[in-house]
């Protein structure tokens, strides 16, 4: 068995993200005992031929998968969306603030946001397994602790939370920042 | 790229709202679908003061109070249903402005400014907003970026064709049927069947013949509490070295099998 066929046929296969661990253990279980450095070199060789093809190769936090190259992205999207499903603005702002803040109560995420966070929108990400239940506060009662999910991260191309655009610095708020208005108090008396 | 429609404002009649338009003669519907896109009391009071082209810090509580409870008029009487957080909000910023009216007892006396807390919130819920504006505009898996999925080739069959007679396919639902119903609810009653009774059974059914099914030695009346006897009277004959206990690994059928030697 050629071994780039071999770990070309799982990546192309497998529909999900692979680690080169399981590359390795599956492998092995057809007598081909290869390091994990061996793996990546395969990885590299494969990316190589790939060079001007429509595939490529991309490393996401659950591990390596192929994908098509973006270029192709506006020519796909027919197949796979046939109405421009647009994620609301609260679903957005409520990802962001578990992404940036995490662990997060839904109480932590409606005094941000100032509005209740409807069930549907926790539901919605819990079904996208973009977030997670991690643990509970130890506050009276207990309220779910929300976490993003490697699966948030595959699914926006990143391997780890801090390739997350950056926060904007709050601009600290001292009195002198604060300009009183002229309030010509003696009109209104 | 498609990442870009995400955060836009709703389309009416093939054009795009960019501003509330001034005129209030303007179809409820694109109204409607205006206010809808607020994701929040707060995203309200940002474009309120977005629109007025201030800085947060400097916020005139008095004026955006005022336009704020006309928005929410608005909305209301366009029968768009307020969530209760949009009048909390109104509460608060009446009760912002009427500190701000309030004269300062004394000019010594710092006091914090009654807009503060409202504006660390605003703050705070401005940078999340524009950041997930930002995340909106990553990227995203089967809307800007596709993973490869290749169809599997056939696996080869590790699983053997059943192959039985029709023989055989009648003597399994017999025994099937013969064996007790384990479901039955189980009462624990003093009268118990006899292990010894049973274990003379065994060695009178095997005194005939060599080799026996241990669910032959079954009586189906007797319930889960005849198979616990017959199995302890089974263990107990084991033990002596009587009988010898043996499993088939194919059918998973139990046997019992005299040990010539030991039978005097």
């Amino acid at each position: 068995m050629d071994i780039n066929n071999a770990i070309e046929s799982i990546l192309i296969s497998s529909g999900r993200p692979i680690r080169l661990s399981e590359m390795k253990k599956l492998l092995n279980g057809q007598g081909l005992d290869l390091e994990l450095s061996e793996i990546r070199l395969a990885i590299t060789a494969l990316m190589e031929r790939y060079e001007n093809t429509s595939l490529e190769i991309t490393e996401v936090a659950s591990g390596f998968r192929t994908q098509v190259r973006t270029e192709f992205s506006n020519l796909l999207f027919p197949i796979w969306n046939d109405s421009n499903t647009k994620t609301s603005k609260a679903l957005l702002e409520t990802i962001a603030i578990i992404a940036y803040k995490q662990p997060v109560t839904r109480g932590d995420i409606e005094e941000i946001r100032g509005v209740t966070v409807s069930s549907n929108i926790i539901r919605n990400l819990l079904e996208r397994d973009w977030v997670k239940i991690a643990g509970y506060r130890d506050v009276p009662g207990r309220p779910a602790l929300l976490e993003t999910t490697k699966t948030f991260l595959d699914d926006l191309n990143l391997k780890t939370i801090h390739e997350l655009p950056m926060l904007p610095e709050l601009i600290e708020l001292s009195i002198d920042t604060i300009e009183t208005p002229e309030t010509d108090l003696s009109n209104i008396v | 790229m498609r990442a870009a429609v995400q955060a836009e404002l709703p389309i009416f009649k093939g054009e795009r709202l960019t501003s509330l338009p001034d005129d209030l003669f303007i179809p409820p519907n694109a109204l409607e679908l205006f206010l809808e896109d607020f994701s929040g009391p707060m995203d309200v009071l940002l474009y309120l003061i977005k629109k007025k082209d201030i800085n947060i810090l400097e916020l005139d509580v008095s004026e955006i109070t005022e336009q704020y409870i006309s928005y929410i008029e608005l909305m209301d009487s366009l029968k768009i249903e307020l969530a209760s957080d949009y009048l909390v909000m109104a509460a608060t910023l009446a009760h912002i402005k009427s500190r701000m009216m309030l004269p300062t007892p004394s000019e010594e006396e710092e006091e914090i400014d009654p807009r503060s807390e409202l504006i660390k919130r605003l703050q705070e819920y401005q940078r999340y907003k524009t950041v997930s504006e930002d995340l909106a505009n990553l990227p995203r898996i089967e809307r800007d970026f596709f993973a490869t999925m290749a169809g599997l080739p056939s696996f080869k069959q590790h699983q053997e064709p059943f192959t039985f007679s029709a023989q055989e396919l009648q003597q399994a639902f017999i025994e099937a049927n013969a064996r007790p119903k384990y479901k039955n609810e189980h009462r624990i009653e003093f009268e118990e069947l006899s292990t010894q009774e049973r274990i003379a059974l065994i060695l009178e059914i095997l005194s005939k013949r060599n080799i026996v099914q241990f669910f032959k030695v079954l009586k189906k009346s007797e319930g889960r509490q005849g198979v616990a006897v017959s199995l302890l009277a089974s263990l107990e004959l084991a033990k002596d070295g009587r009988v010898e206990i043996i499993q088939n690994e194919e059918s998973n059928h139990m046997y019992l099998k005299t040990i010539r030697e030991a039978v005097v």
